[in-house]
């Protein structure tokens, strides 16, 4: 009966909902008329959003006039993957360690890498460059996935830790009286049991990787064939003359699989982001 | 009886120790050292005092921190504001909660960069939707190109920066709010308060640390937002979204002045160092309040 609302109060509220949405997805809309039209039409005014001629060409011509495409997306995917495995290995066993030992400086290592957290990679870029030039590493995938890992780990270790602390304790000590050795224990008894929390972090990290590619990119790699999306597409972007429709075509399809991806996803993802609003 | 030192806990943190001290710890150091040399392509590089530091502040350095804190407040306000509004309408027990609740998300998923492209677009003066439909509606009397004056540029990076924030600030707002006991607004309506006095005086205060946490978290994550910008304007036009971090990628890998850079670079740590420390202060007073009998 509380949520029980007057005609006039789920009008305002529909209305708001509205306005928010257009407000959300106006840019997607837009890219999408745009790449429905062919190039006269989009530098054409006034301003139309629907138009006459509206065709699929743009959607066949991306293929040979951004030969790329499908590598760029790949690419965005394979060092999404990669990040996400790179992370994992490093969050599954610190968050276990910080969640059930209790030893010298814990929390002094638990908020150094909260600090860390805070400090984003364009700050580091100089020496971060450096580093990737000492190593050998710029031109090559690992630029784009080692720093890409290291920056979701911090977030993924406290998202991690709160599934651990949750799994009761009496559950290894069960194991080690059968004798189990303790990271036995962790792989064969705890990993099963916060399997939920792994997809949840698992797909975080990816989520993250997967937005934050550009800086990377830009920087540290110049070889097109290992561009991920947003960076094989900004080349096109930065020309004198963009082809518009294409580019926006190329640009719905290749955030395409993600978008499906979240739609599954979606319970994982919204657990993920808003962990930490609700106190543990 | 004393314990044994035990060393498989620190062994678990080895992998992400390794991996965060090569690429922060160790890169946050050099950041400091280079900003006391003139490092740049060149091999050898030289001790330089606080040379490029002067240097900077003969510039418009200034300026620079100045419009930094500007856009980030604006857009961090905006973002609360769009966020408190987001998660109320989430939260309004009406059909339809689940398809929006899936559709204010892309914003967040799509990559900043490919949302980035569709926003210039948006902003094309002659043939973009805003510009178009503003003229429709009379607000406008001819094309008006966004991103090419220093007002409408700067208002309209901070626009594009809360469109990709404000999904997750909605979320987690939403999700803060269904936390709140519903005792509490049971109890206020058998009292006859309306929705919006339920609102206003059980919501908000009750939401209002979430908001504080977020905030700062935002101002953190906007404090050092590059991509926006940097492919909206490159900071311009003549400066006028040259927020610090854009300033520092444009002098270090832009001009390869690397030493110059790191100095720019120390001053946006600076900066950050004081948010991490109102954040930190209130985590752990936040901890020693909920975690006791933990």
């Amino acid at each position: 009966m509380i949520d029980k609302y007057k005609w006039w109060e789920k009008v305002g509220i529909y209305f708001a909902v509205a306005c928010f949405l257009i407000f959300v997805l106006a840019p997607f809309a837009e890219a999408l008329m745009v790449s429905l039209r062919p190039i006269e039409a989009v530098f054409r005014a006034p301003y139309r959003f629907f138009t006459p001629d509206m065709t699929f060409q743009a959607y066949i011509d991306m293929w040979t006039n951004v030969p790329g495409l499908p590598r760029y997306i790949a690419n965005s995917f394979f060092i999404s993957c990669a990040v996400t495995l790179l992370a994992l290995a490093c969050i599954i066993p610190a968050a276990y360690s910080v969640s059930r030992f209790d030893y010298m400086c814990r929390d002094t290592i638990l908020m150094a890498f909260l600090a860390v957290n805070m400090i984003g990679a364009a700050v580091l870029i100089v020496p971060l460059y450096k580093i990737m030039l000492l190593l050998g590493l710029l031109n090559t995938y690992w630029a784009m996935i080692i720093p890409g890992a290291a920056f979701t780990v911090p977030t993924g270790i406290f998202l991690m830790r709160s599934y651990f602390l949750r799994i009761p304790k009496e559950l290894e000590e069960a194991a080690y009286v059968d004798g189990a050795s303790r990271l036995y224990t962790l792989w064969r008894v705890i990993l099963p049991v916060a399997a939920p929390g792994i997809m949840v972090v698992s797909i975080t990290v990816f989520i993250t990787a997967y937005a934050q590619q550009f800086l990377f990119a830009l920087t540290f790699n110049s070889v097109d064939a290992y561009h991920p999306l947003p960076m094989g597409l900004y080349q096109f972007f930065g020309r004198e003359q963009v082809v518009y429709n294409e580019l926006m075509a190329a640009s719905l399809v290749g955030i395409l699989p993600v978008l499906i991806l979240y739609v599954f996803l979606q319970k994982y993802i919204v657990a993920g982001l808003t962990a930490g609003a609700v106190k543990e | 009886m004393t314990r044994r030192f035990d060393a498989f806990p620190y062994l678990l943190l080895l992998p992400a120790a390794l991996l965060t001290l090569t690429i922060v710890a160790w890169p946050l150091f050099e950041t400091f050292r280079l900003s006391f040399t003139n490092a740049s392509l060149r091999p050898t590089e030289e001790y330089v005092g606080f040379a490029n530091y002067v240097e900077i502040f003969e510039d418009d350095f200034w300026e620079v921190i100045q419009r930094t804190f500007v856009w980030m407040s604006l857009s961090v306000v905006f973002k609360m504001i769009m966020g408190v509004i987001g998660a109320v309408l989430l939260n309004a027990a009406l059909p339809g909660r689940t398809l929006f609740r899936v559709l204010i998300m892309p914003p967040w998923i799509v990559p900043v960069a490919i949302g980035v492209f569709m926003w210039s677009w948006m902003y094309n003066g002659q043939f973009g939707m805003i510009s178009g439909v503003a003229q429709k509606i009379g607000l406008l009397s001819g094309p008006f190109e966004f991103l090419a004056y220093k007002q409408s540029a700067f208002i309209a990076t901070v626009v594009t920066d809360v469109w990709v924030g404000t999904p997750l600030v909605s979320l987690y707002l939403l999700a803060a709010m269904q936390s709140i006991p519903k005792e509490q607004y049971e109890a206020a309506w058998v009292d006859g308060a309306s929705r919006f006095y339920r609102f206003r005086r059980i919501t908000l205060p009750l939401l209002a640390p979430a908001i504080f946490t977020m905030g700062l978290l935002s101002a953190i994550w906007t404090f050092n937002s590059f991509d926006i910008i940097w492919i909206l304007t490159e900071g311009g036009p003549r400066g006028a979204t040259t927020t610090m971090i854009i300033d520092t990628y444009k002098t270090a890998i832009s001009r390869f002045r690397f030493g110059e850079g790191s100095a720019r670079a120390v001053m946006i740590l600076i900066c950050m160092t004081a948010f991490a420390a109102v954040n930190l202060a209130l985590m752990a007073r936040r901890g020693r309040k909920t975690g006791a009998g933990k």
